[in-house]
């Protein structure tokens, strides 16, 4: 069972490498050596500011269009393709496919992270040629942004295993977007008076991913540390929610006809 | 007393597809298949395109899944892992990921049935030159031919050494070298004693390949049984080609034919069953004629697959009519 999993998962892995996937990497690098040539000519107060703004946003970014576009894609090009013959006729289990993955693209997520981490915390060291103990902070704000890609990959492998590429894509975006607002659209609720829509926007909250709660880049570029129970609690958020989504994908996936 | 086990048992098995995007009907793509394949034995599920053949095949490894009626792979029931490790399954029109080489999906197919290492090494050099991918092995699949996809896709069938063999179309998108080879693999496997079940609407490849065949129609089965019995059936008509024959003898042969075709200078004569070669024979020496061919006309399995498959249509089509007529 594990070995037919983490087959799969290295599988997607190497997927995702060769369908050139990581070549965002050098754009993040440009992004970077752009970042630090501009910004030595701003205050030396702000610069390391914006440099950890702009670095762990790209991070953010970078990350999130890759479990967006390639988890949309995750089984439903198999299906599409009719890959999926060849690898569900042999002793695979379908939750095993699901989960391999699921994990397969969470690894490469960690993989290209860490090499933007690396490129990050080198432009860092290059501006003031030593690392500061604020720096930590910048390391918990790309945890979280972990913890959100693996929330992410959930919500599109979820919409791959019910629907159409384009539709999936459409959900997902949908559910990203929101997932960024769900306070703002708690608050709109209340505000309105209306029972039915501050129930229907209480229930949006409870019910969505709430994306922002990992959105800590704005304090760690003032250096400002995650206190430890919310590093605590937001994983255990995460990590729920996460296997939740996985769970439904596999609920809906066993179920599917492959025609 | 225990009962053989079979290869592939099926009760019942029925297949609905709901057609339409408003208001779905159903549409029966497999009606109520009954059907029984014993080990060693290779069987043949014929039938012209869409008779259900894929379908029988995608509902035994549980891409889709029946209506109602149930089936059994080597006694297990479908869906059975343990199962699924005995068996090599080639789908109609294979698709492999453009971005591996065939050695890489190989390796790949291997580690999914969780075989070592140096067993998978081995395994994907003797078959990579047994489907003669072996200079090719190491070029992406995106390049590959058709061709070559399908000898890929019966490379990992065999990737496990399974007992018992699903081919669907096999011989699709091969050349006639192709096909050659492709029959020449079976009938390795068959002599290996291994047990193989294959689709096909190419009757030519059923008659040289299967002990029994089964004969698929509008999801029905139509019949089915050994070969050797179906090819065995009565002598329809005896066929006499004759070289040159001069008018009189060609009269005196003639009033005894049915039909008579000329090509060149050969002549083709049909006589009908009550006659016997020998007397042919000596009919066609009393009158001086060069024989060229003397052949006893025996029912082929395109004559048994016609017969089943024009009585299916026309029962239907009255059925038809009177839908019609309404």
């Amino acid at each position: 069972m594990i070995h037919r999993i983490s087959s799969i998962a290295r599988h997607t892995f190497k997927q995702s490498v060769r369908d050139k996937v990581l070549y965002n990497l050098i754009v993040f690098a440009f992004l970077l050596i752009a970042a630090s040539i501009l910004f030595g000519k701003i205050s030396v107060d702000i610069q390391r500011i914006i440099l950890v703004n702009l670095g762990l946003t790209a991070i953010a970014i970078f990350g999130l269009l890759i479990a967006i576009f390639i988890g949309i894609s995750l089984v439903w090009r198999e299906i599409d393709r009719r890959t999926l013959y060849n690898i569900l006729s042999k002793p695979v289990a379908r939750w095993e496919f699901v989960l391999g993955k699921y994990l397969g693209l969470l690894l490469t997520l960690l993989v290209n992270t860490a090499i933007m981490a690396a490129g990050f915390y080198l432009a860092l060291f290059y501006q003031d040629r030593r690392f500061q103990a604020q720096d930590v902070a910048s390391l918990e704000a790309i945890y979280f942004i972990l913890l959100e890609l693996a929330l992410m990959v959930g919500v599109a492998l979820f919409f791959s295993c019910i629907s159409s590429l384009t539709l999936s894509a459409v959900f997902t975006f949908c559910v990203f977007i929101i997932g960024n607002l769900l306070a703002d659209i708690r608050w709109f609720g209340s505000e309105t008076h209306s029972a039915l829509v501050s129930a229907i926007t209480t229930f949006l909250y409870y019910l969505l991913p709430n994306f922002s709660l990992f959105n800590v880049i704005g304090s760690a570029a003032h250096g400002a540390p995650v206190a430890g129970y919310l590093l605590v609690s937001r994983s255990l958020y995460a990590l729920l929610y996460a296997a939740i989504l996985v769970s439904a994908s596999i609920l809906i996936f066993e179920e599917r006809e492959l025609q | 007393m225990t009962l053989p086990m079979l290869a592939v048992e099926t009760n019942d098995l029925t297949k609905d597809y709901a057609i339409g995007f408003w208001r779905k009907r159903p549409r029966r793509a497999l009606d109520h298949l009954n059907l029984q394949v014993e080990m060693d034995e290779t069987f043949g599920l014929l039938g012209p395109n869409g008779a259900g053949k894929s379908t029988t095949l995608k509902l035994l490894f549980r891409l889709i899944f029946p209506t109602s009626g149930s089936a059994r792979i080597l006694g297990h029931e479908l869906g059975d892992l343990a199962a699924h490790a005995r068996l090599g399954f080639l789908p109609e029109n294979p698709s492999f990921y453009d971005h591996l080489s065939a050695r890489e999906f190989l390796e790949y197919a291997a580690q999914l049935f969780g075989i070592d290492s140096t067993t998978t090494r081995r395994r994907t050099t003797e078959l990579l030159e047994r489907v003669k991918l072996a200079d090719t092995g190491d070029l992406p699949i995106r390049k590959f031919s058709k061709g070559m996809v399908q000898r890929l896709g019966i490379a990992q069938a065999l990737i496990n050494d399974p007992e018992l063999i699903f081919l669907d179309e096999p011989m699709s998108g091969l050349d006639p070298i192709g096909r050659h080879e492709m029959r020449d693999l079976i009938l390795e496997l068959r002599k290996q004693g291994k047990t193989i079940f294959f689709s096909t609407h190419i009757l030519s490849d059923a008659e040289m390949l299967c002990d029994r065949v089964g004969i698929l129609n509008r999801g029905k089965l139509l019949g089915s049984g050994e070969l050797r019995q179906i090819l065995r059936m009565e002598v329809s008509a005896i066929e006499m080609v004759v070289e040159s024959p001069s008018a009189t003898a060609l009269e005196k042969l003639a009033s005894c034919a049915q039909s008579l075709t000329r090509t060149g200078g050969r002549v083709r004569l049909e006589f009908g069953s009550e006659y016997d070669t020998n007397r042919l024979l000596e009919l066609a020496l009393s009158c001086g004629v060069r024989i060229v061919s003397l052949n006893p006309v025996k029912s082929s399995l395109e004559d048994y697959f016609m017969a089943q498959v024009g009585a299916a249509t026309e029962q239907r089509a009255p059925e038809k009519d009177r839908v019609q007529t309404r």
